[in-house]
């Protein structure tokens, strides 16, 4: 691979979003999760749950902190590196980011201060909704951020505008109600959950192979798998892949995912395994379950799906009518208001598949000169590198299987079984604390590199996004981000490690406070005194 | 959606410039006292307990504050994608390095006390101290270099080209913009300190303040006086369409006049700057005598007065070129469309008191003054 700007543009911003995407899922599950053992709190009087409130609130705060830190870096990266794709899609890609600052990042990120620092400040409903808008506000701020990312994935509520030469928003409810984004959303929260639900529950588990903080830990698990299990399930079920028939990429990317060379008659099957071979167009050594792929796929035995050399075919015929629209583009921008009218009209016409014609310039400057051969490069240019996808998907949805198995057997086990967990079980817990963010990376990966060769789906080809910039300053700020978010990373984890090690701190007034006061009824409950620590 | 027909486009294009200052100004106003105070944090806090207090007194907000940083660069990014492309391309390492200083800031606040090491304190003391001292340079920097005109032009199609260096930006002007701004916004904290801590670190603030305060007045009037004699003021040559397409290549534009010029255009617009002296002034005259809280609102004021005597006297240009002065961005050129304005209104028009009101509350509940005592109380809790 050459080193050039668009590769490293990439780079960067792969790099930096794979990272960020590190804190998101925690600060999405943790904060759901630390407001509902709050409003236990609040509700029951019980110390234990202020204490698991106050302990997971401290993880949840070291987490939080590098998730807004490195969410800077995501939303200045689109000006800095990605200077025509502003320009571009500014107009309609802009306005998400925006609200999501207007009215849910703004909302948690002047709540987060007050609950940490508000414990005596405020009384305890108060503490309790700001604890609650610190979460909604988390929530929010990823609704706003996955409808900007899903109309890159499939732009609707947009038109060209060749006086300005961007794209320009045409309905705001279309954009906001893209089904793709709507889709993303409900997958990328309920990730978001199961990661929190499986770090509250592998923590705790480490805690109980110890034999420590007992009470806080059975607790934690009881919260942690009934909330995982169900998102768990909402991953599944409302999954990603109900927007992969939305648009031609998606499509594209479905086919990809599931290497799938040729259309094959309804209901498609489904590869469980293979060895994708992207020259050869076929997938060796391929294990195949019928039907699985066509009810995924499309909710129905009847409809098709379409296989990669189909799509090629047709984005083929776009890039030709692309060539059309460019053409009247270019005398647009020489005779300005003085076009003519039928240039307008074959520009209207065509203007859909104006950035097929893009997908060109890497060949040649002007589209217009472009062979056949070219136009054949271009369209094949539009099917991704299926074996990441293949593989990124395959051990996406794996995981997401096993998280169902563990969140679920924890569920029975403390519902049903008086919380007598087994030791392997507990160190399964432990051992499983990473896989979620794998899941999550790996997501990324089949959404976003599945996303190429667009940056928006069909409109703006990635090699045209980048800004004028030279190689040596991106290395630079490569450069600087790798050694930098290193740093961080482990400080972090150094953090996280001594906080979970050192434990809850026990809040002995208010824990003494309680046991006066219920003092009578635990003594006759079991007939003596309390046997628990001051914990309880 | 007819809706959106409702205000007129050049009308919307005037409220979003009005808007864009707010977002700034609301910045300065709010981030900008955490930014003095990380500035001053490592010379009006010499024990770990004092430094305990200055960062505890930013402790709880410094994340909402910082909101209006990231809500700036949101609306510049909805409300002027060109603007959004062409100056955080062309500022490229600039703005690297004020990403680092806000990425290190708020890890700075949240992990320095977690561990007791003195070492690992001090260093993100240092980390504080930079955060704080250096996104402030920059940013008058790059108010100097607006005003002067930036090396770019872009392309029929609309691609921004830098044609300067990150070296290009350090010229004398901008540097002594970046003074200005610098001393500022520590004047600012320091009126910071002043309201919410006591004793020695409140005497120490107060000293740094009345130097600071009084360095920011006299570099605002030199850099006026400079802008006024030396440095070229940018025009529109014809009279453009107000609602036209927002295309920056439409309009001819001058180089070589006076920025003055605004002046007597709209001389109402003098207002400005007498604002930011008098506000200067007064919060000066507090630090060394006067009361805390009107203190801090004298510093607000001055802040307001300098950020909009910037953009007042440049309007209608955003972010003129200095190489190919055609390519400008002005207010009416440089817009998102329409509709996109008017939804990001609306979006404002509900949000922007709800975040008002929720804000001042949070403040409300943190009034009062942090103490060592507190500190060493609250060990647990506080940062």
């Amino acid at each position: 691979m050459e080193l050039d700007v668009v590769e490293l543009s990439r780079l960067q911003f792969a790099m930096t979003a794979l990272y960020h995407f590190l804190f998101v899922p925690l600060t999405l599950g943790l904060s759901i999760l630390v407001a509902i053992m709050e409003t236990v709190w609040v509700m029951t009087g019980r110390p234990i749950w202020r204490q698991m409130t106050k302990f997971w609130g401290t993880l949840f705060g070291i987490n939080f902190v590098l998730g807004v830190a490195t969410g800077i870096t995501m939303e200045f990266q689109f000006g800095m590196n990605w200077a025509y794709y502003s320009h571009y899609v500014g107009d309609v890609f802009g306005a998400p980011l925006a609200i999501e600052g207007l009215m849910a990042f703004f909302l948690e990120a002047t709540f987060v201060g007050l609950f940490f620092f508000g414990w005596d400040k405020l009384s305890r409903v108060k503490h309790l909704m700001v604890a609650w808008l610190v979460a909604i506000g988390s929530n929010f701020s990823a609704l706003w951020i996955l409808i900007a990312n899903g109309w890159m994935q499939h732009p609707v509520g947009a038109e060209f505008n060749p006086m300005t030469m961007r794209m320009e928003m045409t309905s705001f409810f279309e954009v906001v109600f893209n089904e793709v984004a709507q889709a993303k959303f409900v997958h990328t929260v309920s990730a978001g959950y199961v990661t929190a639900a499986m770090f509250v529950l592998g923590v705790s588990a480490w805690y109980l192979l110890q034999g420590r903080h007992v009470e806080l830990a059975r607790r934690s698990i009881t919260v942690a798998s009934s909330f995982g299990l169900a998102a768990a399930l909402s991953v599944v079920v409302l999954g990603d892949e109900s927007g992969y028939d939305a648009g031609q990429n998606q499509k594209m990317k479905l086919a990809a995912i599931e290497a799938m060379w040729e259309t094959e008659p309804a209901p498609a099957s489904f590869t469980l395994f293979g060895l994708p071979d992207q020259e050869a167009r076929e997938t060796h050594y391929a294990v195949h379950i019928p039907y699985v792929m066509g009810l995924i796929g499309t909710r129905s035995l009847t409809e098709e799906i379409p296989g990669i050399a189909e799509l090629v075919e047709k984005n083929e015929e776009n890039v030709r009518s692309g060539l059309i629209a460019y053409d009247a583009l270019m005398t647009i921008q020489e005779q300005q208001a003085n076009t003519p009218a039928d240039v307008m009209e074959t520009f209207e016409a065509h203007s859909d598949d104006l950035g097929y014609a893009f997908l060109l310039k890497r060949y040649l400057d002007d589209p217009r000169q472009a062979t056949d051969e070219q136009i054949k490069m271009a369209a094949n240019d539009t099917v991704p590198h299926v074996w990441p996808m293949f593989w990124s998907f395959r051990i996406m949805v794996g995981l997401g299987m096993s998280f169902i198995v563990v969140l679920g057997y924890f569920f029975v086990t403390a519902s049903f079984n008086g919380m007598r967990f087994p030791r392997w079980a507990l160190r399964i817990a432990v051992a499983m604390i990473p896989a979620p963010w794998i899941a999550a990376e790996m997501g990324w990966i089949v959404a976003e590199y599945g996303r190429q060769p667009w940056t928006v789906d069909g409109i703006l080809p990635t090699a045209l996004s980048v800004s004028h910039l030279s190689v040596t300053q991106l290395l630079l700020t490569i450069a600087g981000f790798a050694i930098f978010y290193t740093v961080l990373f482990i400080v972090e984890m150094g953090l996280m490690i001594k906080y979970i090690k050192k434990g809850p701190t026990q809040d002995v007034s208010v824990t003494d406070q309680w046991m006066a006061k219920h003092e009578h009824r635990l003594r006759t409950h079991d007939g003596n005194i309390p046997e628990f620590g001051p914990a309880e | 959606m007819i809706l959106h027909d409702l205000i007129s486009y050049d009308l919307l294009r005037v409220i979003w410039w009005v808007l864009l200052g707010v977002l700034l100004i609301g910045f300065a106003m709010t981030d900008g006292f955490d930014m003095g105070t990380g500035a001053l944090l490592p010379f009006v806090a010499k024990t770990d307990t004092e430094r305990r207090v200055v960062i505890n007194t930013v402790g709880p907000v410094w994340e909402g504050n910082q909101v209006w940083f990231i809500l700036g660069g949101g609306a510049i990014f909805a409300a002027w994608p060109p603007l959004y492309a062409v100056s955080f391309s062309g500022f490229y390492l600039a703005m690297f390095i004020v990403l680092a200083a806000f990425i290190v800031r708020p890890v700075a606040f949240k992990y320095r006390s977690k561990r007791p090491s003195p070492a690992w304190r001090s260093a993100w003391d240092w980390a504080l101290f930079a955060g704080g001292a250096v996104p402030a340079l920059i940013f008058g920097v790059a108010v100097g270099n607006v005003l002067r005109g930036v090396p770019f032009h872009l392309t029929p199609s609309l691609m921004p080209i830098y044609e300067g260096s990150f070296w290009g930006l350090l010229n004398p002007f901008a540097l002594l913009t970046g003074v200005v701004s610098l001393s500022m916004l520590i004047m600012h904290g320091a009126a910071w300190l002043n309201l919410k801590t006591e004793g020695r670190i409140q005497s120490r603030a107060r000293r740094f303040g009345t130097t600071a305060g009084a360095v920011a007045i006299i570099g605002y009037a030199v850099a006026g006086a400079w802008m006024a004699l030396m440095v070229d003021g940018y025009a529109l040559v014809n009279a453009v369409a107000v609602d036209g397409p927002s295309n920056p290549l439409l309009s001819e534009v001058s180089k070589g006049g006076s920025w003055m010029a605004s002046y007597s255009a709209r001389p109402w617009i003098i207002a400005a700057p007498i604002m930011g002296f008098a506000g200067m002034l007064m919060a000066l005259r507090g630090l060394t005598s006067g009361g805390e809280a009107t203190t801090l609102l004298w510093s607000k004021l001055g802040i307001l007065g300098v950020v909009s005597s910037v953009g007042l006297t440049m309007f209608p240009f955003i972010l003129p070129s200095s190489t190919e002065p055609n390519s400008s961005l002005t207010v009416w050129d440089a817009s998102s469309s329409h509709l996109t304005l008017f939804v990001m209104l609306v979006a404002t028009v509900i949000f922007m008191p709800l975040i008002l009101m929720y804000t001042s509350w949070v403040y409300s509940v943190l009034w009062g003054k942090v103490t060592e005592d507190d500190v060493n109380a609250n060990g647990e809790t506080l940062y």
